[in-house]
């Protein structure tokens, strides 16, 4: 945390300007992006972990298409273009808030003591704590992955089609969001669940980023309707593609994933504010 | 051996206390199994009966007892070690008069046996009756297959070891770990069977000792290879642990004379 002497030596800052939040972000991240550049060797090392990791996830989708003509009624590159806007939505959202995945140890730890005694949102410090720019690797495989499908998907572009394309990876990034702080929360109350949540946020990564149709029917609307996985790239991208959906997963629902990601991030803050009311402390 | 066999006891003692992190740990295989299983059928499908030598019903089986095996033979590893090097208590471990690597096996093992049945039995059920499972009818395959897991947890155990003892050498392994993670979940066959592979990725896993770590015993436990195969499987499979074995003594003789342990 950067005391207040830090924030006012702040370079180019009137003293006199109250401190707002988005100041101490720019201040939170920049220190943090510092820190982590420090260690060149051990920076560079994990960014290529991380490049590997989408490198892998992309083979693991070749090692089925490979052996197939279509796979869930798609070609290879419509399936990559499916892959790709999955991975930049989890990427981005992995990016701001995949901190919370590990919320048990922050609050067995007492980090989060720490952090609520701040006079900040804890959302904001938690964002910022774990702004990990290794995980930039993934998002630069993701966009080589989302370029290459534009190119050799075959889409004949019209603007409806630009804006949804322009949306959905926002969505998507918004949906892992609101799924990553759903299984913060959840941890609140169940300590020992940390495996439970990943069922939601690495199952719905999992799930987003293979062609919907290929799913066992109630698998398809549990992903779709209850956790919104397939509307993260699977739908969108049959309106992209003007393919038909199963019927678990219609062709109108390619335009559920803002209003999705609207409604579901609300209720995650829901859960959120009632989570961090419910913790009382460990006494430290 | 009698310290070893109390290691391992206490071990399977402390994993029975999380008993809520086991619940968890099922479900979450479960879900995963439906996802993978239903996606490798509907290619199964499209391939018109088999890919990679594995029909419809052997795929899901394949699935089920992957899922289930995942967390008893220990692919997730811990890092215990690396985080007591970074601590210092690595010392109080090097000053015990057990064998470090025998001690921390002896734990794994005790975990591995407590990890079967909460966390193996539900993925299990819930594959017979959502898509079934093909498991042979003699007792052969699961008798060879108990010694093929046996190997392959301590394969699993050994290679997560060797990363953790890195940490003799660097300050953070997290960048190792992640490498050795993500090439070992994609070679072992946990993804999909090597066999769906492309020939020259097939050929490359098969140079490693990564798939004797997973789809080896799930292989052998589905009985899709016949005796003499099977054997030759886990004659590999010792070979393997033979090699890191000595990789990892070697390790842990110059590694620990480098140690510096600060303070005292």
């Amino acid at each position: 945390m950067a005391s207040s002497r830090a924030i006012r030596s702040g370079a180019g800052r009137d003293p006199q300007a109250p401190v707002t939040n988005l100041v101490l972000l720019r201040l939170l991240v920049s220190a943090r992006l510092r820190s982590q550049l420090a260690y060149r060797g051990s920076f560079l090392s994990d960014v290529a972990g991380q490049i590997l990791l989408g490198l892998t996830e992309f083979v693991e989708l070749y090692a089925i298409v490979h052996n197939v003509s279509s796979f869930g009624g798609m070609t290879f590159a419509q399936t990559l273009l499916v892959f790709g806007l999955a991975s930049v939505a989890f990427a981005l959202g992995d990016l701001l808030l995949g901190e919370t995945d590990s919320m048990s140890e922050t609050i067995r730890s007492g980090k989060l003591e720490v952090l609520l005694v701040r006079p900040l949102p804890v959302l904001l410090q938690l964002a910022t704590s774990d702004f990990q720019l290794r995980r930039v690797g993934r998002l630069i495989f993701a966009l080589a992955a989302l370029a290459a499908a534009l190119l050799f998907a075959d889409i004949t572009w019209d603007p409806v089609k630009v804006l949804l394309a322009l949306i959905t990876p926002l969505a998507g990034a918004a949906i892992f969001c609101a799924l990553f702080l759903g299984a913060g929360a959840m941890q609140f109350w169940i300590l020992d669940g940390r495996q439970f949540a990943n069922a939601f946020t690495y199952g719905g990564r999992y799930v987003a980023s293979m062609p919907g149709a290929a799913l066992f029917f109630p698998i398809q609307i549990f992903f779709t309707f209850v956790i919104p996985a397939t509307l993260v790239a699977y739908a969108p991208s049959l309106v992209i593609l003007d393919l038909d959906g199963p019927a678990g997963i219609p062709v109108w629902t390619g335009w559920l994933g803002l209003p999705a990601a609207v409604v579901l991030s609300g209720l995650m803050l829901l859960l959120w504010r009632a989570a961090i009311k419910k913790y009382t402390g460990a006494g430290g | 051996m009698r310290a070893y066999w109390e290691l391992a006891k206490s071990s399977f003692r402390r994993h029975s206390t999380y008993r809520t992190a086991a619940v968890a740990g099922a479900f979450t295989n479960s879900v995963f199994g439906l996802i993978r299983a239903s996606l490798l059928l509907s290619a199964i499908t499209t391939a018109g009966g088999a890919i990679g030598g594995y029909s419809a019903m052997e795929a899901a089986t394949y699935v089920w007892l992957g899922q289930a095996l995942l967390a008893p033979l220990g692919l997730f590893g811990t890092a215990e070690l690396a985080n007591r090097v970074k601590s210092g208590d690595i010392a109080v471990d090097l000053s015990r008069s057990v064998n470090l690597t025998a001690s921390y096996w002896a734990q794994d093992l005790g975990r591995a046996a407590f990890d079967v049945l909460p966390r193996g039995l539900p993925p299990l059920i819930v594959g017979a009756w959502v898509t079934g499972l093909a498991m042979p009818g003699t007792p052969g395959p699961y008798l060879l297959g108990f010694v093929s897991i046996l190997a392959a947890v301590s394969l699993n155990f050994l290679g997560f070891f060797a990363i953790n003892l890195l940490s003799f050498w660097v300050l953070e392994i997290r960048g190792f770990w992640m490498l050795y993670m993500v090439v070992m979940n994609l070679l072992s066959g946990f993804l999909v069977p090597v066999t769906w592979f492309p020939g020259w990725l097939l050929d490359f896993a098969r140079a490693t000792p990564f798939p004797s770590m997973l789809q080896t015993p799930v292989d052998i436990l589905a009985g899709r290879t016949d005796g003499g195969e099977s054997l030759a499987m886990v004659g590999l499979q010792i070979l393997w642990l033979a090699v890191l074995l000595v990789v990892v003594q070697m390790m842990v003789r110059f590694g620990s004379r480098r140690l510096v342990v600060q303070g005292g």
